[in-house]
């Protein structure tokens, strides 16, 4: 089945898987959010804190797990793209990584006794997870329009061209709109998450005023950076792989290709929606709005870059050595392999699901966290 | 070829990380099963006992099992932050079983993880039971994907080099799935890990069983332990067999690392105890030991299966042996360099567009691609490995193997047959020999991986070329962050489990 498709066809599937992995990215990263609205929403109650802590520490590894999914399938799929950015945008890169791996141990250590680094610290480590990572995260992304100093020879081993190896992307007002309009929006999907899983009135409350504060701010780099990413020069390539600057590219792209507008245009919806009702009717299951509105904005911007003759990693330093799906995947024979992998996709997301359902049925309450035999975070 | 220095700190960045790992990947493959066996019995007898003794045990597993996920990350990450070169050479294979590791495995594990420790009243029993079964399968799987890719490092196959992309292919999925390398190493890591998780059960019991303390507890985990325990230590013999065998065929510059043995010969013994004299070098007559006790044929017989086989040593292996056929490493330098050179002609014809060169440089990169990674030595020596290093480690892990193996006999003997509370020094060796599990099982890969250096992937690619082009001193800092953060986790993780540990499975009651 598979195999009867082009390279190009091919390329273009795993860059939909990818884009689709980068909107779940987005969406669970409901957790980070929700780790950054631990002392807004708690006020110091250490119940409260407990209850917000138990109910990401449920979830936290989903996001973790779909992060490690991310870059396997990056590695597969685009191998040059992984040897280049990470090899080349090495201290974002591990600085992401370190804001992870506080994230792993915090939720299990925290309320140990004998913890060694002590409660606060832990959830310091949390805050770093939820704002610096996500920061990060999003600057990391935003240079999938904006490019980076590198180039790649002719062994295709590439070779970055600032001595600050990543942390140069920190500069450009333009990767940090959407690393703090990320940051926003994860706290909007965190205290949506709260409202859905908690059964606690004061939670939902703050959780509700932490999301009229969080909206508008999320809107104001959002628009910013759709202003900068609409109005910008974008890199495409012509037939022969030639890339070239065009104008107003990503605004062309999704013009050019409106199911992919249709999408984000959608998703925001869906997110405003998603606040509009929570905050106006009170409604509690929100995050599903919100968080697939979340999945097909994210996924749609990515699709934007991939597609359409766009070259997806460009390079400031030297445009031909810019990658497309096209110069930097996977053999025929490995994407294809992997395509009959991906079918175990629906599979996971179903039990995924089942388990969430099971799991969350019954809303997180005071009762419980303060059962002594609960194994609580 | 990188700055020497880059390479030593990126290969210190890597090894740190894997040590790290490698500290608490083994108790979560085995302390899965053990769990899921305990609960197992729980739902068969309905016994609060077996729930409490579960619930013990999961605690703990679940203390180990943050850090393991957080290294694992690091690792996954490294190949593209400090072998970058190394991540584009191979991605098109090595890259695969890491995905699928991410589909497969674990999002089962952390899926059902959820389940196992707060669906107890939330999911039916039969439920949580199969999810604790999950967890434990899940990690095993991670375990099988990513030493598929480890093994095909060390013995690349399923795949053709493509000279206009300058990587490596993949061609034969299930040549790479089902390498005999990958499989023998798969068997063999994970039953260690099960050793590792069997010895930290009865260790634990063992104390508690000292201090007289939850003493049906103790001896039961202690039953399941041991037993789980011996079961793998037989079964580590068996696929260790396999695993030297696959080593002496596909790795022969290790095999004759891990066993010091400098000139070949047949009839090879296996040294069973032995100090390497450290004037000893390629090049000098000096005696290998110091001091040595040999097993006789057990080498050539562990290696091929024959007890009067020929066991290459270095000096055949670096300089060649026409007896038995083998190449001197110079010229498969000689032909690794026309392979380079080669590709480049390709290229430059490529540029041209002659049609007749590119055919021409296409037939003679394919002639000398196997040994590809040769053409980038400085000189014949390059191919041996620490031979002090390679050795020692080999043999604790054979050492102590062998001794868990007599332990967890002797432990299930006396918890069954006699009043085990009366053995003192049994109980006191069950918990000193917890660490001696980790070290075992670390000594293996560093066998594994020291073993075969300087290759990053056997023959076709050393370490020096895997390396990412940057400055050493960036990878100085993060090994040091790493070396700070890890170091600050495991006591963190050491001193909780002790805490869990003393307050026991009632609460402290």
């Amino acid at each position: 089945m598979f195999e009867e498709l082009t390279l190009l066809q091919l390329q273009q599937y795993w860059w939909i898987i990818i884009s689709l992995l980068g909107g779940i990215f987005g969406f669970i990263m409901f957790v980070q959010g929700g780790q950054t609205l631990f002392g807004t929403i708690s006020k110091g109650d250490e119940t409260l804190k407990t209850m917000l802590v138990n109910s990401l520490g449920r979830k936290w590894e989903l996001g973790f797990t779909t992060l490690v999914l991310f870059g396997g399938a990056l590695f597969a799929a685009f191998p040059l793209f992984y040897s280049t950015s990470f090899g080349g945008a090495y201290w974002v890169w591990m600085s992401i990584l370190f804001c992870f791996i506080i994230q792993a141990v915090s939720y299990e250590y925290r309320k140990k006794t004998q913890n060694f680094l002590g409660q606060k610290v832990y959830e310091s480590f949390l805050y770093i997870n939820g704002s610096l990572g996500v920061i990060l995260l999003g600057v990391a992304i935003a240079t999938f329009f904006s490019g980076s100093a590198f180039s790649v020879d002719e062994n295709n081993f590439s070779h970055w061209h600032t001595s600050l190896r990543g942390l140069e992307a920190l500069a450009s007002p333009f990767n940090l709109s959407l690393g703090f309009a990320l940051f926003f929006l994860v706290r909007i999907s965190g205290a949506l998450y709260f409202i859905n899983n908690i059964d606690h009135v004061i939670i939902r409350q703050r959780a509700i005023k932490s999301i009229k504060i969080n909206m508008p701010i999320f809107l104001f780099f959002f628009s910013v950076f759709l202003f900068l990413l609409f109005t910008k020069d974008g890199f495409a390539y012509d037939t022969e792989g030639f890339v070239y600057l065009v104008e107003y590219k990503y605004l062309h792209n999704f013009l050019e290709m409106p199911i992919v507008f249709a999408l984000f245009i959608l998703g925001i919806i869906m997110v405003v929606v998603a606040v509009v009702v929570t905050i106006h009717f009170n409604m509690t299951c929100c995050i599903k709005t919100g968080g697939l509105g979340i999945v097909l904005t994210v996924m749609a911007l990515f699709l934007n870059v991939g597609f359409n003759n766009t070259a997806y990693y460009p390079s400031v330093y030297d445009l031909q050595s810019s990658l497309t799906i096209q110069n930097s995947s996977g053999s025929h024979y490995t994407l294809t392999t992997m395509s009959y992998v991906s079918f175990m996709v629906p599979f996971v997301i179903a039990y995924i699901t089942y388990v969430w359902y099971q799991m969350d049925k019954v809303k997180i309450t005071k009762e419980e966290i303060e059962d002594p035999h609960a194994h609580n975070y | 070829m990188m700055e020497e220095h880059l390479v030593d700190w990126s290969r210190a960045q890597f090894a740190l990380t894997a040590i790290y790992h490698w500290l608490f990947v083994p108790l979560t493959l085995g302390l899965g099963f053990i769990i899921a066996i305990m609960e197992t019995i729980y739902v068969k007898t309905n016994s609060d006992f077996w729930k409490k003794t579960t619930k013990f045990w999961m605690t703990l597993f679940a203390i180990n099992f943050a850090i393991g996920v957080a290294t694992g990350i690091i690792m996954e990450f490294e190949f593209g932050t400090n072998w970058a070169n190394y991540s584009w050479f191979v991605g098109d294979i090595f890259g695969a079983p890491l995905a699928v590791e991410g589909i497969l495995a674990f999002f089962m594990e952390s899926t059902f993880f959820a389940v196992m420790f707060f669906g107890w009243d939330k999911v039916s029993k039969g439920f949580h039971l199969l999810s604790t079964w999950l967890v434990a399968i899940g990690s095993n799987l991670s375990a099988l994907w990513i030493l598929v890719a480890n093994g095909w490092m060390q013995y690349p196959v399923g795949m053709t080099f493509n000279p206009d992309t300058v990587r490596n292919e993949m061609n034969n999925f299930w040549e790479v799935l089902f390498s005999p390398v990958a499989i023998s190493k798969f068997l063999h890591t994970i039953s260690s890990g099960y050793i590792v998780a069997s010895l930290f059960v009865v260790g634990i019991s063992a104390w508690y069983l000292l201090k007289r303390r939850e003493i049906e507890f103790a001896k039961k985990s202690m039953i399941i332990g041991a037993t789980f325990g011996l079961i793998s230590s037989i079964f580590i013999i068996i696929n260790g067999d396999e695993s030297a065998h696959q080593v002496a065929l596909k790795q022969p510059v290790k095999l004759a690392a891990m066993e010091g043995l400098y000139e070949g010969k047949k009839d090879a013994g296996i040294v069973a105890l032995g100090i390497l004299n450290p004037k000893k070098t390629l090049t000098n007559d000096e005696d290998t030991f110091l001091f040595e006790l040999e097993a006789p044929y057990a080498l050539s017989l562990l290696g091929y299966h024959d007890i009067h086989a020929f066991v290459p040593g270095l000096k055949d292996l670096v300089y060649g042996n026409e007896k038995y056929n083998i190449i001197p490493t110079s010229q498969k330098m000689a032909q690794g360099k026309i392979a380079i050179q080669a590709l480049k002609d390709y290229k430059e014809a490529k540029r041209n567009n002659d049609l007749i060169a590119i055919t021409k440089h296409e037939k003679i990169l394919r002639e000398n691609i196997k040994y590809f990674g040769y053409g980038h030595l400085n000189k014949p020596e390059d191919i041996v490995p620490p031979v002090g290093i390679t050795f020692y480690a080999f043999h604790i892990m054979v050492a102590l193997g062998s001794w868990f193996l007599a332990l967890f006999a002797l432990l299930l003997f006396f918890v069954l047959k006699k009043d085990i509370l009366k053995y003192k020094w049994l109980l006191i060796s069950a918990v000193a020999s917890i660490p001696l599990g980790y070290i075992a099982s670390e000594a293996g890969w560093i066998v594994a991986e020291v073993g075969r250096q300087p290759w990053a992937i056997q023959d076709l690619m050393p370490v020096g070329i895997a390396a990412t082009d940057i400055s050493s001193t960036n990878v100085k800092i993060t090994f040091y962050m790493f070396a700070f953060l890890f170091t600050a986790l495991l006591i963190a993780e050491i001193k909780i489990m002790l805490r869990q540990i003393s307050i026991g499975p009632n609460g402290g009651h």
